[in-house]
């Protein structure tokens, strides 16, 4: 542009440059152009909609969100029959996304950041078995994989009475899977209070005694602080819950069913297995990736000053891996959590899933269908924006370092 | 080691007698410290029993019947059976440009003829039931490998530039649609409506439509997104992010019912082309990012030389900007069209009847098959991997061949 500028102040004739060649005219031209074009399609689209409406006795308002939805979910989070409201049947399958996606995260970076951590494994066949399973996820349609854990597998567990069993903790049959899960008792609120409390107190000890190290330079215990804080709300809590903070709700077998645990349908799980095996395999490699990403003299220097083996690990290369790692990381989570739209064809009442039931009770594709999308839109630029603030920070603390 | 030491006799004296290669191999990779002993005989366990699970089910326990008895369906569906020439003759077109392209650019072409005969003489070799079983069949996936070698020669020729190969490129993938679907009403070619149309070919149409058709309108994006013009940039900003925040299924049933709403009531669209509109829309998002990320790769010194030799804008970009940006997206749009060949197994929410649909409907044609869903799901899967490794292993080849990667 400055090139450009100046070239033109040195022609002795500036006002003998025509229209059609100055560039100023050009762009604002450019933008007025394609401002009218955008609008325009708008504006085409928008009363397309409006007959196609009329004709076809669409009502664009939202104010069936009030109206009973008439069908019922397989499984909510929240207390949910035919009779609430298209707004909870709504809400109930933003939180069965919300439910699997956060569970999902949790356990595919667990099982991604193992396989990635055996694809570096120096034992060969480790190394290479991590490696098929990263292939054969990588290079099936997540659907296929899908369809194969619902349709082939979990619909092909034994009824009820047969139950593939770990006794007293783990039941699966063609119902779902019935777990074994602590639950809290009466008194038992006070002890997770207790425990949330003296978690939060050692999380800030923590930040403000290692704070307190780096501008002092003496040693803080902060570590030593911090488990202590947690052990005495630990001992508190159990005392304040007097001794008994959990009981053990065991699945038992009555009648044709089990009653008591922690159900997870069959759909929720083949999803969840589906998704989980799936992104692991992305994460692996992203894994391995910012691994192999630090320098091996890193290592080295860092032996050199003389730090030990898990003081370089947290020290020096798990901080510059994770510059490396986080960002794909991240996109992975958010691909997970768009791919629980898969749970369509397999019948998990998901956000999608829910949606299309209640375009086809109510009638209204057009509002409907723009909840869903911007739901997932601020899903995502939620995430991104996380990301971006990470980015950020990470760059920072580059250039200060 | 053991080799380079018998030719040099002093450094044999001094050496021990080294153990035989395995042994050495087994102790530094497997057995080179306690616990890694202890994981070797694990996975060693491991693979025995799951090996040993899986290759009984698949010889003795699976019953392969809905994938054997008509493995025809899963390459074109229900396209009528006196019509099936017209595939063939698409086929037969793509074999004879790919042994052309192989002729004229050499490198990574060779590769992908290289596959693609391998994978037809293949076909044309195991024994298969039903339609797939008949000898013209067998004759016909057999006769591609010599139309490949004989593009190749052609090819080779030295009055056949580039252009005509791609000439012939453009050419097929406007008449193989017409070729497939009749010419206008139906006196000259019979009309096959695309709801006939089914497994492999229409996942190939798919992916490959999609990719083609998103790739000149990601390339405007890319460059929308870097435009000075703010207008333009926005909406460019807006559509890329847009697309790419929501799941593709969500994207795939907008173009297949909600797009109706928005067009003129009179204008009708084909379910398989408002599928292909969706793919086309989604794989546009992220071809226009990976441009994006060529276009930054081009340095500032290029435009700033074209500016001082006297190109406008437009040439800037047309002659110097975009030829190295695209150059340097190549790996990444290929690595696209494979996530985007997987991606077309969602097409089964809105009805369309690729691979998966395919085998979902094979399932419920015999009442004998209807548990068969191990067998069949895993033959799908099996289809996929073969073809995305060896579209991975090709791209591979092309990341080494263009150099990139290498810093």
């Amino acid at each position: 542009m400055s090139s450009s500028n100046s070239h033109r102040k040195s022609l002795t004739r500036e006002s003998a440059i025509p229209l059609w060649r100055d560039e100023r005219a050009l762009t604002a031209a450019a933008q007025v152009i394609s401002a009218i074009i955008f609008i325009g399609a708008l504006i085409w689209v928008g009363v397309n909609l409006l007959e196609a409406a009329k004709q076809r006795g669409l009502s664009l308002g939202f104010d069936f969100i009030n109206d009973p939805a008439g069908f019922p979910i397989s499984e909510a989070v929240i207390p949910y029959d035919d009779s609430y409201t298209f707004g909870t049947a709504f809400l109930v399958g933003l939180l069965n996304t919300l439910k699997i996606s956060i569970i999902g995260i949790v356990l595919a970076t667990v099982l991604g950041t193992i396989v990635g951590l055996a694809r570096l494994s120096t034992n060969w066949l480790v190394s290479r078995i991590a490696l098929a399973y990263i292939e054969l996820h990588r290079n099936i349609p997540l659907l296929v994989l899908l369809f194969i854990w619902y349709f082939a597998i979990f619909n092909k567990l034994p009824p009820t009475q047969e139950s593939l069993e770990v006794p007293g903790l783990l039941y699966i049959n063609q119902r779902g899977l019935y777990l074994s899960w602590p639950r809290l008792t009466e008194t038992g609120s006070l002890f997770a209070v207790s425990l949330l409390v003296g978690l939060i107190l050692a999380i800030i000890a923590w930040i403000y005694l290692r704070r307190l190290r780096k501008r002092s330079g003496h040693s803080t215990y902060y570590a030593g602080v911090s488990i202590a804080i947690i052990l005495m709300s630990v001992v508190l809590g159990l005392a304040l819950s007097e001794w008994q903070p959990l009981w053990i709700d065991t699945p038992v077998f009555e009648g044709f069913n089990f009653t008591g645990g922690l159900r997870l349908t069959p759909e929720f799980t083949a999803l969840l297995v589906g998704l989980v095996m799936y992104t692991a395999a992305f994460i692996a490699e992203v894994v391995r990736g910012g691994i192999q990403a630090v320098d091996l003299g890193q290592t080295e220097a860092a032996k050199a000053v003389g730090l030990k083996q898990m003081q370089t690990l947290g020290l020096v290369i798990i901080p510059q891996a994770m510059r490396v790692i986080i960002p794909p990381l991240i996109s992975q989570f958010l691909n997970l959590t768009k791919n629980t739209s898969l749970a369509l064809a397999i019948g998990y009442a998901d956000l999608f899933n829910v949606g299309r039931i209640m375009i086809n009770q109510a009638g209204r594709a057009v509002p409907i269908f723009g909840m869903i999308m911007v739901t997932y839109l601020i899903i995502s630029l939620i995430t991104s924006l996380i990301l971006n603030i990470y980015n950020r920070k990470i760059q920072i603390s580059e250039k200060s370092a | 080691m053991t080799d380079s030491g018998s030719t040099q006799p002093e450094s044999a004296n001094i050496r021990p007698p080294s153990p035989p290669k395995l042994l050495v191999w087994l102790r530094r990779n497997l057995f080179n410290s306690w616990p890694n002993s202890v994981l070797t005989l694990l996975a060693v366990g491991s693979i025995y029993f799951v090996g040993r699970a899986v290759l009984e089910w698949a010889f003795f326990t699976a019953d392969w019947r809905p994938v054997t008895n008509n493995p025809m369906l899963y390459l074109v569906g229900q396209y009528p059976r006196d019509q099936i020439w017209r595939v063939g003759a698409s086929l037969l077109l793509v074999s004879f440009l790919t042994g052309m392209s192989w002729g004229e650019w050499r490198g990574i072409m060779r590769t992908f003829a290289m596959l693609l005969a391998g994978g037809l003489a293949v076909l044309g070799i195991i024994p298969a039931g039903g339609q797939m079983g008949s000898l013209a069949v067998h004759v016909f996936f057999l006769i591609n490998v010599p139309v490949i070698f004989l593009g190749f020669l052609l090819g080779s020729r030295k009055f056949v530039t580039g252009s005509w190969v791609l000439g012939g490129w453009l050419f097929s993938f406007l008449v193989i649609p017409f070729l497939l679907r009749g010419i206008g009403d139906g006196t000259v070619l019979p009309t096959v409506e695309t709801s006939l149309w089914g497994g492999l070919l229409v996942t190939l149409i798919l992916a490959v439509g999609g990719i083609l058709l998103s790739f000149p309108l990601g390339v405007l994006l890319a460059l929308g997104r870097r435009s000075s013009l703010p207008v333009i940039k926005i909406f460019c900003v807006m559509f890329i992010e847009g697309i790419r925040g929501v799941p593709l299924v969500t994207i795939l049933f907008m173009s297949s019912i909600i797009l109706a709403l928005f067009l003129p009531p009179d204008l009708r669209i084909d379910r398989l082309v408002r599928a292909l509109i969706g793919m086309t829309i989604f794989s546009a998002a992220y071809t226009a990012e990976n441009v994006r990320g060529g276009l930054q790769a081009v340095p500032a010194g290029q435009i700033e030389a074209a500016k001082a030799v006297g190109l406008n804008n437009f040439q800037t970009t047309l002659l110097v900007v975009l030829p190295q940006a695209l150059r340097a997206v190549i790996p990444a749009i290929v690595g696209q069209f494979i996530s985007l060949f997987k991606d077309t197994t969602l097409a089964i929410i809105v009805a369309i009847n690729e691979l998966l649909n395919i085998g979902k409907s094979i399932l419920q044609s015999d009442v004998e098959f209807l548990q068969l869903q191990l067998e069949v799901y895993v033959f799908i899967a099996a289809v996929f991997w073969v073809l995305c490794y060896l579209m991975s292993f090709a791209s591979r080849r092309l990341e080494t061949a263009l150099g990139i990667g290498e810093r």
